[in-house]
């Protein structure tokens, strides 16, 4: 159950790591610092008064900006160039976040405290921080989805996302959809950031954790596919939370990989199919 | 024409006062993991440079010399720790050397001094394999891990004879692993029966499934922990998941003031501590623990926790060996360093001398410290020993 939720929030960071490859074929290495730059903003949110919650919505549209800033400075010029070289500008760009935030904040734990309830339910017990992050969560996705599939601007996305050429015959400004689609993927990196800072204490460099664990969902899920990410994410939660009881606890990540590694093996494209 | 005099005139003085200085190494956390810990540790180093530069240095045979600090920033990294101190050996001459924070770090460093024959005050460092590999050269102040929990088990019999099942869950670290280790057998020879020994990895965030592993055990008290970060997101969800443990008592991360972020969470959770700054020791050598205190806050506007007061103490050590050898020399200091038998601000200070366990302390106490609330805030009060202790524990806590 537990693994069910926080698996939500893995699979929300996991989404805007494969809707920015899907889109524009670039692995983002600054996906984990941007969480981390997602917890930190919440925290400041919530320094200045606002409530965790509430503080969602500024850092969403700081992510958004901040994604096309940084797909406008880092990411543009190299778009069409071989894919070390947008690997090597999104690790530079992460290695500039986290050294500003080591600067600032240094690698100390920060931790956001506010009120939160507990429910048990037959012997589960909940806590009100991971039901809302995980409904947090869900309504993002869908938001996205209504984005991508009801609105022309989204459409717009996944035509360049399809033919990039194509779409442009068709008069569509690419270079504008793949900032957009950039700032979208940021937004939801920095939202998962600070959900997961709702219920974790964490420090500048918490994000190569959740980094990792958005590579694996992506992939697990197919790279590329949005709805595959989500389910990658709730599969990673599952087996955190369900292989526990049986084994030592240092052992989950072993067999989190060997699952990985397995699932590759017999579904090279992932579970769900890439996009591709 | 003036300028030239004065530079040479400076020149002078700065060549007088490099002749006259005893340099002293170590490497800091200033970044990574162990970061609050090690800069903690450093504050309490400086203060003690300050204080003995303040009083014109330390006497040696008739000399005074002041206290020069060299030290560099070691990423809280294995690899980094062998090559700064062997570049603090070899390359900056320093005379003697202080381990950095941590055990795991400490025991890297520990190789090099050996290897280099440079006497080393460990202090941060609790681990005892350290000290049983035959090393001449290291010499710790604080209480080992073999000790570290040991008066927790006491305090909880005391407190609550009938209570049988315990759970004993620690960071997969060195020194965590030790102190739980030691915990369990203390404790199975006290009479518990320990239902849950289980590590968990360092870089742990969700320990979700581990506590419900320890509801499902059925243990009344929890003791483990490792260091701050994990300890400070695992007593915040013991506390969200509502597990019903009668006694928390964890590792490191409650004996912080940072500790008291986690508001209600805090509550009721305790900690052995190396040092309080309410203790009553009566040095023979040194500030008083008030005296310390007081110059801490002074310094820093914090009151101290115990790993500033590790490093405070790792520092007068190192003078009162020096002072007795009366030389600077590697042997001589060691040889004070091996007869050393002093109560400090800190505690107790004896050193083993057994070739098995070389360096070893012997002379150091824990005390029990618990998260209380008075009047709306949070405090940390002494529990334990009893005739230390500064309010009473708080039992069953939830």
């Amino acid at each position: 159950m537990d693994g069910l939720l926080i698996g939500l929030v893995y699979g929300l960071a996991a989404i805007g790591l494969t809707l920015i490859f899907g889109v524009m074929d670039v692995v983002n290495l600054a996906h984990g610092a941007i969480i981390a730059l997602g917890m930190f903003f919440l925290y400041l949110f919530f320094g200045a008064g606002l409530h965790p919650y509430l503080s969602l919505l500024p850092v969403a549209i700081v992510g958004f900006f901040l994604g096309v800033i940084v797909y406008q400075i880092a990411v543009r010029r190299i778009i069409n160039g071989p894919p070390l070289m947008s690997l090597l500008a999104t690790f530079a760009v992460s290695m500039i976040i986290v050294g500003i935030g080591t600067a600032l904040w240094s690698t100390s734990p920060y931790n956001i405290n506010f009120k939160v309830v507990t429910y048990t339910l037959g012997g589960y017990t909940v806590t009100s921080a991971r039901l809302v992050s995980a409904v947090a969560a869900v309504l993002v996705t869908f938001g996205l989805y209504f984005f991508l599939y009801r609105t022309v601007l989204g459409k717009a996305v996944r035509a360049v996302a399809n033919n990039r050429e194509a779409a442009e015959l068709m008069g569509i400004p690419s270079q504008q959809i793949l900032a957009i689609s950039f700032g979208i993927g940021t937004m939801l990196a920095m939202l998962s950031g600070a959900l997961i800072a709702t219920l974790f204490p964490f420090t500048i460099l918490s994000g190569g954790v959740y980094e990792l664990k958005s590579f694996v969902a992506s992939v697990l899920g197919g790279l590329g596919n949005p709805t595959g990410a989500l389910l990658g994410g709730i599969i990673l939660g599952l087996i955190e939370g369900s292989v526990a009881p049986f084994i030592q606890v240092s052992w989950t990540n072993v067999i989190e990989f060997v699952i990985f590694v397995l699932i590759l093996l017999f579904f090279p494209t992932g579970l769900f199919g890439g996009r591709r | 024409m003036k300028k030239s005099w004065l530079m040479l005139l400076l020149a002078a003085a700065l060549g007088l006062a490099q002749a006259q200085t005893v340099t002293i190494g170590l490497t800091v956390s200033k970044t990574g993991k162990y970061n609050v810990e090690s800069v903690n540790q450093l504050n309490g180093i400086k203060l003690w440079q300050d204080w003995v530069n303040g009083q014109g240095g330390v006497q040696v045979g008739g000399k005074r010399y002041k206290v020069e600090l060299k030290y560099y920033d070691d990423e809280s990294k294995a690899q980094r720790v062998q090559q700064l101190y062997s570049r603090l050996i070899s390359q900056d001459k320093v005379d003697f050397l202080i381990s950095p924070y941590s055990s795991g770090l400490t025991a890297k460093a520990a190789i090099i001094s050996e290897q280099y024959g440079k006497v080393m005050v460990a202090t941060g460092a609790a681990s005892d394999s350290i000290f049983k590999l035959g090393y001449e050269n290291v010499f710790q102040i604080y209480t080992p891990a073999s000790r570290y929990l040991t008066s927790t088990v006491d305090m909880l019999k005391a407190a609550d004879p009938a209570l049988k099942k315990i759970a004993v869950v620690y960071e997969d670290s060195k020194f965590a692993k030790a102190v739980a280790t030691a915990a369990r057998d203390y404790a199975q020879k006290a009479g518990f029966d320990v239902v849950l020994f289980e590590g968990y990895p360092p870089s742990t965030t969700d320990f979700g499934p581990i506590i419900n592993k320890i509801k499902a055990s059925g243990a009344g008290a929890l003791v483990g922990g490792g260091h701050y970060a994990d300890g400070a997101t695992f007593a915040r969800q013991l506390f969200e998941q509502k597990a019903p443990l009668k006694m928390i008592a964890l590792l490191v991360a409650p004996a912080s003031d940072e500790f008291a972020q986690l508001g209600e969470a805090a509550l009721g959770v305790a900690a052995p501590s190396q040092w309080e700054p309410l203790v009553k020791y009566s040095p023979d050598f040194g500030p008083t623990p008030q005296e310390f205190t007081e110059m801490y806050r002074k310094a820093y506007g914090k009151t101290p926790a115990y790993r500033a007061a590790g490093g405070f103490a790792a520092g007068l050590v190192l003078q009162k060996a020096m002072m007795e050898a009366g030389s600077l020399d590697g042997a001589k200091v060691r040889a004070a360093l091996d007869k050393m038998d002093l109560t400090l601000f800190f505690g107790g200070i004896r050193f083993s001398t057994d070739p098995a366990s070389h360096g070893l302390q012997l002379g150091h106490e824990m005390v029990q410290i618990q998260w209380q609330k008075k009047g709306g805030q949070m405090v940390k009060e002494i529990v334990w020993p009893l005739a230390a202790k500064t309010a009473d524990l708080i039992y069953p806590i939830r």
